[in-house]
């Protein structure tokens, strides 16, 4: 396998010798013309989701994936996977399942959230007595975001849905939305890109049927992190819009 | 030799033919612009003072002075400075000690002198300078400058940088110089986002604002009265002023949203970006924060404006109009919208004091998931004709041009930490001018 990739790479590399040395307009004489070149390599497209996306610690749930135009597909906390599947995942807290689709044409990420409920335990209160605050931890979702994007991505919905019906099971609770973005980029285009992204959040829970007026909009750009490491997922992190409870 | 080394043999050989191939390719493109850099390099020497009292303050205020007035015309861009190890032995403090010919040979083979004495009498300064062609023994003297202040090291390096601007106009084609323009920045070294200011070469690095939250976007007024800057507000990014008149914070309207990136014109407007009405868009007001008018309409995010500060009737910004940011120019009423980047990821204009090129930040070549270097870029905007600045230096971001035209100060995170740095607008010379805690986003002075 190693020996088959090792002479596909060179065969491609001496290609581009031939090439480049026939556009300098040097008189030489071509090889036979070469076996048709494989297509246009066309960006990857990827898709992940959790069904459910929201357990009881100690319960499973079941990531599914599809990814087209790809050829190394992998999910991170469980390694390399076949472009298209689905297995059974059991994480203690919860988590942001991120896989990320290389190709010839290019890299795609998607991501998708499987939020892990503490099962009461005996002598903890049940779940009516949390205050709303609490409740407002335990179920409303931050929106994460593409990178320079601020429109709502697919994935996300189920969390927007989500959050709008949390908030409209609790109408007295109003939110500030705060839009952050991750550390490349310059500080003035990122207060205004995650500016964009407090809108997009806002907007979608208005759609939902969340009145406009419990929904305040703040936008941090990269100024206060949620983490600080260099990496596509510390990025993915921070790509985000923050859902705070407000009195 | 078996199958597997001799295939191994040519795969080396082929790779490394590319890779030659590639560079052989690849153009240079260093290229000296028409900032006025790369003329004639008038070559000058300047004298160490000598006391002219027997005071004994005046040692630690020679160095000093000396030292300033060296770095100032070395600084300049426009002078070939003589090395102070070419020095004849003997320094003159009078006009009746110059020795023409030791100075004008080899090795200091200077074209011009400047020389003086400094001394301390009861706690004031006082300091005679001038400026002597060496080729005009008939009558050299070019300039004559007389100073006095009090003796104190900071009173001391005003004087240099006042004498080095008297020598830097006279010799430089009537541009003023810059050794007494200031720097203001944002610097997060008392445990939050504050504006701070500092002298051109990094000296007197100090503080204005105290607001314990977080500041950004310094910009001078045209005329150093007032520094404008965003601040987050518990309702949103506000734009505040600090007075340089009164030495404090300074009522400004509140309008709610996200006010970002003052800007000013030169006869005082201000244009920023601000999301009250929506998505963020580019409006201008008026310096007292009134009449605020729209210029742009889209969901932009508009952000970053910065004015011809020749004409005042253009401005350039960014926009995430098409998705990477992309740098666009129109006219100071919001009308002829133009793109001047094509690709890649481009942010923080700067246009320069004539009016002729853009500074910037580029990622020119962007890929999915490339944290990627930012580089500053210099365009001449009406043939869009670009130079690349800085290299393979790390995140480098917010050039601003200095009011010669021939300097550029900018933030790069090249040591490792956000620092700021200037250098000549050809990219040579980088200095570097801060060290302490994180130090961004830095605005040159009109004057």
């Amino acid at each position: 396998m190693k020996h088959q990739m090792r002479m596909w790479v060179l065969f491609v590399v001496a290609l581009g010798a031939v090439a480049f040395l026939a556009a300098c307009g040097g008189h030489r004489k071509l090889p036979a013309p070469p076996p048709p070149a494989p297509p246009e390599a066309q960006l990857p497209t990827a898709s992940l989701a959790a069904n459910p996306n929201t357990i009881n610690a100690g319960e499973s749930t079941t990531l599914t994936w599809q990814t087209t135009n790809a050829t190394d597909v992998s999910i991170d906390g469980i390694g390399p996977v076949d472009p298209s599947g689905s297995r059974q995942v059991t994480p203690a807290t919860s988590t942001t399942y991120h896989l990320i689709a290389k190709g010839a044409g290019g890299t795609q990420d998607a991501t998708a959230r499987v939020t892990v409920s503490a099962a009461p335990a005996a002598g903890q209160p049940p779940a009516e007595n949390l205050t709303e605050q609490e409740l407002f931890a335990k179920n409303v979702r931050d929106i994460y975001f593409d990178y320079d994007k601020a429109d709502i991505r697919a994935s996300e919905q189920p969390s927007v849905q989500g959050d709008a019906q949390f908030l409209q099971q609790h109408s007295s609770i109003h939110i500030t939305v705060e839009g952050y973005c991750d550390e490349r980029g310059s500080t003035e285009y990122n207060l205004a890109l995650g500016t964009n992204r407090a809108d997009a959040v806002k907007n979608a829970l208005v759609q939902a049927g969340v009145a406009g007026d419990r929904i305040k909009t703040f936008s941090y750009g990269k100024e206060k992190p949620f983490c600080t490491q260099s990496t596509e997922a510390c990025w993915q992190e921070n790509r985000r819009g923050h859902l705070v409870y407000e009195k | 030799m078996s199958n597997s080394t001799r295939s191994s043999r040519y795969f080396i050989f082929a790779v490394a033919l590319i890779l030659v191939l590639a560079t052989a390719g690849s153009a240079q493109d260093w290229i000296r612009t028409g900032t006025g850099l790369g003329m004639e390099k008038v070559r000058i020497a300047a004298a160490d003072f000598k006391p002219s009292t027997q005071d004994p303050k005046n040692a630690d205020l020679l160095k000093t002075f000396n030292d300033t007035l060296s770095n100032d015309l070395d600084n300049a861009g426009i002078f070939d400075l003589v090395s102070k190890s070419f020095h004849p032995l003997q320094t003159p403090g009078q006009p009746s000690e110059v020795n023409f010919s030791a100075w004008s040979s080899p090795p200091p083979n200077a074209a011009m002198l400047a020389f003086g004495n400094l001394g301390v009498t009861a706690d004031k300064v006082s300091v005679q300078g001038w400026l002597y062609d060496l080729k005009n023994q008939a009558s050299p003297q070019v300039l004559a400058k007389q100073y006095s202040d009090s003796a104190t090291a900071d009173a001391v390096r005003t004087i240099a940088h006042k004498f080095a601007d008297e020598i830097i106009f006279r010799l430089g084609g009537g541009v003023a110089g810059i050794a007494e323009t200031k720097i203001y920045f944002v610097s997060d070294r008392s445990g939050h986002k504050e504006i701070w200011m500092m002298d051109y070469d990094g000296e007197n690095q100090t503080q204005l604002t105290h607001l314990g939250s977080i500041s950004l976007s310094p910009r001078i007024s045209p005329d150093s009265s007032r520094v404008a800057f965003s601040s987050a507000t518990k309702s949103g990014w506000e734009i505040m002023m600090y007075s340089f008149d009164l030495n404090r914070m300074v009522s400004f309207p509140r309008f709610g949203g996200m006010n970002l990136s003052p800007s000013w014109s030169p006869d005082g407007k201000i244009a920023f970006s601000s999301s009250r009405n929506g998505y963020p868009n580019i409006y201008v007001m008026e310096g007292s924060g009134g009449n605020a008018r729209r210029l742009t309409n889209d969901q932009g995010p508009d952000v970053s404006p910065t004015w011809n500060r020749k004409t005042g009737a253009q401005i350039a910004f960014v926009s995430g109009r098409t998705g990477l940011p992309q740098i666009y120019t129109m006219d100071a009423d919001g009308t002829n919208l133009q793109r001047v980047t094509e690709q890649g990821y481009a942010v923080s204009p700067n246009w320069s004091p004539n009016g002729q090129f853009l500074t910037f930040s580029w990622m020119r070549k962007y890929g999915p998931g490339d944290p990627g270097g930012n580089d500053l870029y210099l365009m001449d905007i009406a043939s869009k004709q670009w130079v690349q600045l800085t290299h393979d230096a790390g995140r480098n971001d917010f050039p601003c041009w200095s009011p010669d035209g021939r300097h550029i100060v900018f933030q790069s995170h090249r040591t490792g930490s956000d620092q700021i740095f200037s250098m000549l607008a050809d990219g040579t010379h980088v200095k570097q001018l801060t060290s302490k805690g994180g130090n961004t986003q830095p605005n040159w002075s009109w004057k």
